[in-house]
């Protein structure tokens, strides 16, 4: 299995190096075939490594690599820990990866930057792979910065578009405030273990988990709790958890296949993933979860709102991302670890297959994104039409569809969680995910009925060149959109309640909702009897019906709401003024102070007094000591004498 | 007794001399008066039984380095009116800080030295002592090394006065001795062969 | 008796002069070398009155050195002077301030 692993690492690799040192020589097409070659080759073999989990009874491997340096008892290594859950989203991001490379030759067939682009996300496969298949944090480290990079270049991939700078400039600083957090977890685990490596690192938690820490002094806190904090710190700033969520509706500037791959089914469910592997850190610690959890409440909920007033196609569909991010993080908070990591995977099938079929419908509108410039495209797009169907059934939960079994099952798990004993966290958590349904189901029909249906509102130019896309555009559509439909309906039984995930996921009993759902739990098909008797169910089909009743029959309405309730709409539609926050706040702040340090510390003290007041005076005193500089011969030879004398008188004298 | 009234005349003389050496506005003059000043010291050392310093004081100061200094004084043909006695500004310090300097060391040497050693007059050598062969001995022996390099000195010496001064004047009509010397017959001569005429 | 302090005294005296000869003259470069060789022979006298003093013969040695450096030094400074008075047609001392800073 060893060789198959390294393979799996490494073929990405190698042709991202080919295609993007080589590039001109390969040209378009041998960039591509060797990147989807590649990519194909790491999908097949991860399939295969989770085939032998599921089937083959292979147990988890924790492989030593390399060992990179050993410094002060600390080991740096890099290594490989494949248990079932690497092997599950190492399918997750190789066979997204792969739909994503596929559609990328449709999406980018006229752009200049093709071979770039393809070197980008066959390097960004490769760094979510180290990133998912580490055995250590520094590695988990390494693949965390690695992704961030290439999304950074990837969002920026139009360096000569304003916005598209703007938007990497600001992904890429607002991760850095979490990835701050998220080393600073690290180091915390460094000085409580005195290990980089995960097993003994969890072997270790319990006694972490008894020690006390001074964060501020004289307030000591449960050190697994800080260590746990600053990770989850982390992690919002990966997934884009609130209040550092504010670069993912930007990151849309870049081209929509990043957007599919990066921004919505994997990295940004790196964090998600980060929490689930550290379950044994975080069971550990209640006040952790108990934030983790209000945060993805918060998440969930708010950002699901904002999705209602955008109408950038894109940026509807990048709120939902932020929303069922939130989703993710708030069954996490109530350790129902296993039904975040399968809402994760669910979600990674039917949101990618949304961007890309987003992206179909702009390749169509020829780089429009404006929904309320689309609509009817039902007609003129079928195969689009009906896989934007099944990715909007999915996300809303529609019954039998895959995100029907992993939403229902985690506002079930957050309903169960009694034991956080914090009744406000509890309700917030629970209102927040079951009112989600709701505004979920608004917003995507909404931008599904704009889009498809009614009126046709583009120009009569871009109406006469409609047409369906080409097939390595919509075959990416329809691989995609199998696994939207039915993951769920087969999985859901082995991931959630067969205890799939084996030793690779720790929930203490007392926190185990799953375990308790798992009692009355008979099978996908009873799950699915039972639909219509959840409030879930009908808070999706109440958020339909208002979608198509607000948005298509009385398209007046929305005008009114928007006009009598002008307040909240503004607050909407500025994004609950985070962006001016931290662009007025905290981004002008740092400038002023950098702008002051500059003016007044570096040029007026720094430069001004010490660097050039030094030289300044020298060159004064310079200018008076010249003058004793007479050229005359008798001078200097009267200087000496005097010299002389007064070391003579000093010595007869004074001495 | 004797010595002292000898000792005491010839540092008259010496310091005389030495006055005429700054004072006098003629450099020929203080040329001279250095001459003398050297004859002077030169009598002193001999008086003090350093007959061979003395001795080599006047060939080699006397009769060269003197005789130099007195032929590029001629040969420089200063304007004597030009080069008269002219005082700088601070004459009268540069005298002072002179004069307490020489009082500094008068009083080290009468005071200070009074309850030392140093009081009192030289041994006598004793009889048969010779001063040259005494530092013939040592300069070979052990200075030797020394010696050698203060021959180097003056060859140094030697090259960089002529290096100095030596130039090119144009107009200047000289002879080439290697061409005269590499010159062959067949360059300044032909013989030309030629049939005889008939006698007219 | 005549000794060390009439001998040392007479030094001082010569060596005070030059320096005075260096300090008063103005005009000519030639009378300043001079001065230094005055003041060389009112070092000399030093070591030849140690060297009696204390019966040591090698003070006399170190005379002879300081002659022979004396005499290249007064060749070399009296060539560097007639290459000046080329250059300059003059030794005038107050002309010389080309080190004026």
């Amino acid at each position: 299995m060893y060789s198959y692993y390294l393979t799996i690492v490494l073929a990405p690799l190698a042709a991202a190096i080919v295609a993007g040192l080589f590039g001109k020589q390969i040209g378009r097409a041998g960039a591509h075939w060797i990147t989807i070659l590649a990519v194909g080759l790491s999908c097949v073999l991860s399939m295969f490594v989770l085939k032998e989990m599921f089937w083959g009874g292979a147990v988890a491997e924790n492989i030593h690599v390399y060992t990179w340096a050993v410094t002060d008892g600390l080991r740096m290594e890099v290594g490989f820990l494949v248990d079932r859950l690497t092997a599950l989203m190492m399918v997750v991001v190789t066979f997204v990866s792969f739909s994503v490379h596929i559609y990328t030759i449709g999406y980018m067939h006229d752009d200049p930057g093709y071979q770039r682009f393809f070197s980008y996300i066959s390097l960004f496969t490769f760094s979510m792979l180290m990133l998912v298949m580490s055995n250590n944090f520094l590695q988990l480290f390494f693949g965390w910065e690695a992704v961030g990079l290439v999304s950074y270049l990837l969002i920026g991939f139009w360096y000569k578009r304003e916005s598209a700078i703007f938007a990497n400039l600001k992904a890429f600083l607002v991760n850095r405030v979490g990835d701050f957090g998220f080393i600073l977890g690290i180091a915390a685990i460094v000085m409580f273990t005195g290990s980089l490596d995960y097993a003994e690192v969890f072997g270790q938690a319990e006694s972490v988990a008894a020690q006390q820490f001074e964060v501020f002094p004289g307030a000591p806190w449960n050190a697994m709790t800080v260590a746990c904090i600053l990770l989850f710190i982390g992690a919002m700033g990966k997934s884009a958890q609130a209040p550092l969520h504010v670069w993912l509706p930007d990151s849309m500037e870049g081209p929509t296949p990043i957007s599919a791959l990066i921004h919505a089914a994997t990295m940004v469910t790196a964090g998600i993933f980060m929490v689930a592997r550290m379950s044994p850190l975080f069971e550990l610690s209640e006040t952790a979860l108990a934030v983790v959890i209000t945060i993805g409440a918060i998440t969930a909920f708010f950002m699901g709102l904002l999705g209602i007033v955008q109408n950038d196609i894109k940026r509807v569909v990048a709120y939902s991302t932020l929303s069922q991010l939130g989703y993710m993080t708030v069954a996490l908070g109530a350790s129902a670890y296993s039904a975040a990591i399968f809402h994760l995977m669910t979600h990674a099938f039917f949101k990618a297959l949304l961007f890309l079929a987003a992206g179909s419908v702009i390749i169509a509108m020829h780089h429009e994104q404006d929904i309320r410039k689309m609509g009817g495209l039902r007609k003129y797009m079928p195969i689009t039409y009906w896989t934007a169907l099944i990715g909007s059934l999915a996300l809303i939960g529609f019954p039998g569809l895959s995100g029907f079994f992993s939403k229902d099952l985690l506002i079930e798990a957050v309903k169960e969680s009694h034991w956080h004993g914090q009744g406000a966290v509890y309700w917030i958590a629970y209102l927040s995910v079951l009112l989600g349904v709701f505004v979920t189901a608004l917003y995507s029909f909404r931008m599904f009925f704009l889009v498809f249906h009614g009126k046709a509102r583009m120009d009569k130019e871009t109406k006469s060149h409609l047409h369906e896309t080409p097939w390595v555009v919509t075959a990416p559509l329809i691989m995609l959109a199998i696994p939207s439909a039915i993951i769920g309906w087969i999985t859901v039984n082995d991931v959630l309640f067969n205890n799939y995930f084996g030793d690779a996921i720790v929930v203490s009993s007392a926190h185990d909702v799953l375990a308790h759902m798992g009692e009355s739990f008979h099978g996908s098909l009873s799950l699915l009897k039972h639909a219509p008797q959840t409030p879930v169910f009908w808070l999706a089909a109440g958020g339909v019906f208002s979608a198509w009743f607000l948005y298509l029959r009385r398209p007046d309405i929305p005008v009114t709401i928007k006009r009598k309730l002008s307040g909240i709409y503004t607050l909407l539609d500025r994004k609950y003024y985070f962006d001016d926050l931290y662009i007025k706040g905290f981004a002008a702040g740092g400038r002023g102070i950098g702008r002051f340090l500059w003016e007044k510390g570096d040029q007026l003290i720094i430069d001004g007094i010490i660097v050039n007041g030094t030289a300044r005076s020298v060159g004064k005193l310079a200018g008076v000591m010249r003058q004793i500089q007479t050229g005359y011969l008798y001078t200097y030879a009267f200087a000496m004498i005097i010299g002389l004398t007064m070391l003579l008188s000093w010595l007869i004298w004074f001495r | 007794m004797f010595q002292a009234i000898l000792f005491y005349l010839f540092s008259a003389v010496l310091m005389g001399a030495a006055l005429g050496v700054i004072l006098s506005r003629n450099p020929v003059h203080a040329v001279m008066f250095l001459v003398l000043a050297f004859f002077q010291s030169a009598i002193l050392w001999i008086l003090a039984e350093a007959e061979f310093l003395g001795i080599v004081l006047v060939l080699v100061y006397v009769g060269a380095v003197m005789v130099l200094f007195l032929f590029v004084v001629m040969m420089l043909d200063i304007n004597v009116e030009a080069v008269k006695r002219g005082l700088t500004r601070y004459w009268f310090l540069g005298l002072g800080f002179t004069l307490l300097m020489a009082v500094e060391i008068v009083q080290l040497i009468w005071l200070r030295g009074q309850d030392s050693d140093i009081a009192g007059g030289f041994e006598p050598y004793a009889d048969g002592y010779s001063n040259t062969k005494a530092l013939g001995s040592v300069l070979y022996t052990e200075h030797v090394y020394a010696f050698e390099i203060a021959a180097v000195i003056l060859l140094l010496a030697i090259v960089a006065a002529i290096t100095l001064t030596m130039r090119k004047r144009p107009g200047l009509k000289v002879q080439n001795i290697a061409k005269q010397v590499a010159v062959r017959a067949k360059d300044r001569l032909r013989v030309v062969k030629m049939d005889a005429e008939k006698r007219q | 008796m005549i000794g060390l302090q009439h001998y040392l005294t007479l030094s001082a005296m010569l060596f005070v002069l030059s320096i005075a000869g260096i300090i008063i003259n103005r005009r000519n470069l030639i009378l300043i070398l001079m001065c230094i060789e005055l003041m060389l022979l009112a070092v000399n006298f030093n070591f030849i009155a140690f060297s009696r003093h204390l019966g040591d013969d090698t003070g006399q040695v170190f005379v002879f050195f300081i002659l022979t450096v004396a005499a290249a030094e007064a060749a070399i400074g009296l060539a560097i002077l007639v290459v000046l008075f080329r250059n300059r047609r003059s030794i005038n001392v107050q002309e010389l301030n080309t080190m004026k800073g």
